[in-house]
C-alpha cells in the first residue's frame, strides 16, 4: 500500500533530474570557458587574502569540483606568514609567524573565514590549506578538525 | 529570402518542396558560376519568397567568409529579410553563416544535449547578434507529466528573449513528406504559431505562441491515477 501511495504521489518526473544535471554541468562548461574569469578571481582572493596574511603567489591551486548537488570551489592558498594585527590591542601579537591555527587571525580575517575548515593536524609547518566553498547549499559542513 | 548555409547536407529545398527546381547553389554565386538571380528558386506558394540553396556534392569548409558576407550583404538590399540557416556544429560552417548575419534565432529542443549546445552557441554569439529563442518539438503532455523540461525549465537556464514554442506535432511530418510547409496552414495551431513567430521577428507586437497544454487524456489519468511510473 505505501509503495502504490509512493508512486501515486513521489518521484518527481525525469525532467527535474535533467534540470539539475544541466544546472550543474552547465556551471562547470561556463567556468571552463572562462580562464581568464578564474585568473582574474584567483588574483583578487590573493589580494584580500595577502591584505592579511602572506601567502605563496606561486603555489596557489584553484580547482572546482561537484559535490554531490553543488559545485565547489576548492582553493589551496599557502601561507608563508602571518602579519601582526595592528589595531585592536585586544589580540595578542604571535611570537612565531608560521604555523597559527584559529588563533591566529581572528581579527584580520573576520567572521568571513571559511568554517574552522583547516585540518590543523596536517599542516607542515608554513603552508596552511584553506578550503572556500562556493555557492554551497551546506553552509557549514561539519567542521572536520 | 532564405539561404541553405549548411554546404554538403541540402535541405531546406526538399523540406519546401523546392528540390526539382534547384538549378544553381549557394557555392555557385559565391564562386561567380551563376548569378544570384540565375540561383534563386521561387517558392510555390508565396511569390515573394526565395530559396538560395547549399551545395550538396561540396563541403562547408570550401565557402569563404569573406565571400559569404559580401553576398549576404548584396541580398540584404534586395530582400526585406535574409534568413540563413545554419549547420549545426559551431565549426567554420557555423562561422559562415553567423559572419553576415545581424541577428541570430537559436533554436533548441527541450532536451540536455540540446540545451547544453544552445548555451554555448549563444556564448559564442556573444551580444552583438541578440540571440532569440524559439523551443522546438515540445510535448505538452510530456512536460505536464514532469517527463519533460518545460519552457520555464529551458529559458530560466538559457534567459533568452523568446520569440514562441512549436509543439512536436505529427502533422509536421506529414506536411513536410509532402514538402507542403505546415507553416502555410494557418488555421492549424501549429501553423499559426509559425506565423506568430514571423510576425514576432518582423517587430510585431503579438504574444509568443505556446502550445496549448494538452488535456490529458483518458488512458492518461489512468494510469495516473494507478501510479504510472514516471522516469
Amino acid at each position: 500500500m505505501i509503495e502504490f501511495l509512493k508512486r501515486l504521489f513521489g518521484q518527481p518526473g525525469s525532467s527535474a533530474t535533467a534540470k539539475e544535471r544541466l544546472r550543474l554541468v552547465l556551471m562547470t562548461d561556463h567556468l571552463e570557458l572562462a580562464p581568464e574569469m578564474i585568473e582574474k578571481m584567483k588574483r583578487d582572493l590573493v589580494d584580500v587574502i595577502s591584505r592579511f596574511v602572506e601567502v605563496d603567489r606561486d603555489r596557489i591551486d584553484v580547482t572546482f569540483e561537484r559535490q554531490d548537488a553543488t559545485l565547489a570551489m576548492l582553493a589551496n592558498i599557502p601561507i608563508l606568514s602571518v602579519n601582526r594585527p595592528n589595531g585592536n590591542g585586544t589580540h595578542k601579537p604571535p611570537e612565531q609567524p608560521a604555523p597559527l591555527p584559529e588563533a591566529s587571525a581572528p581579527a584580520a580575517a573576520g567572521p568571513s573565514a571559511a568554517p574552522p575548515s583547516a585540518k590543523a593536524g596536517s599542516d607542515k609547518p608554513p603552508v596552511r590549506k584553506r578550503r572556500r566553498r562556493k555557492k554551497s547549499q551546506r553552509a557549514a559542513p561539519a567542521p572536520a578538525t | 529570402m532564405l539561404i541553405d548555409a549548411d554546404v554538403g547536407l541540402r535541405n531546406l529545398d526538399i523540406v519546401l518542396g523546392l528540390e526539382s527546381r534547384v538549378q544553381h547553389h549557394l557555392l555557385d554565386v559565391l564562386e561567380e558560376r551563376a548569378s544570384i538571380d540565375d540561383a534563386l528558386v521561387a517558392d510555390k506558394h508565396s511569390e515573394k519568397l526565395f530559396l538560395l540553396a547549399a551545395a550538396q556534392s561540396r563541403e562547408k569548409d570550401e565557402v569563404e567568409t569573406a565571400k559569404m558576407q559580401a553576398l549576404v550583404s548584396r541580398l540584404c538590399e534586395r530582400f526585406d529579410y535574409v534568413l540563413i540557416d545554419s549547420p549545426a556544429g559551431i565549426e567554420l560552417g557555423f562561422k559562415n553563416a553567423v559572419a553576415g548575419a545581424d541577428e541570430a534565432i537559436v533554436i533548441c529542443t527541450p532536451e540536455v544535449a540540446a540545451v547544453r549546445d544552445v548555451d554555448r552557441v549563444v556564448g559564442l554569439l556573444g551580444n552583438r547578434f541578440k540571440p532569440q529563442l524559439i523551443i522546438n518539438r515540445l510535448r505538452p503532455h510530456l512536460v505536464r507529466r514532469g517527463k519533460m523540461l518545460s519552457v520555464d525549465d529551458v529559458n530560466g537556464i538559457l534567459r533568452l528573449p523568446l520569440l514562441g514554442v512549436i509543439a512536436d506535432e505529427p502533422e509536421i511530418i506529414v506536411t513536410t513528406n509532402r514538402g507542403e510547409p505546415l507553416a502555410l496552414q494557418t488555421h492549424t495551431a501549429t501553423g499559426a504559431a509559425y506565423h506568430a513567430i514571423a510576425a514576432r521577428v518582423a517587430g510585431e507586437d503579438v504574444p509568443a505562441p505556446m502550445p496549448a497544454a494538452a488535456k490529458p487524456s483518458f488512458a492518461e489519468r489512468l494510469s495516473a491515477f494507478f501510479g504510472g511510473k514516471r522516469r
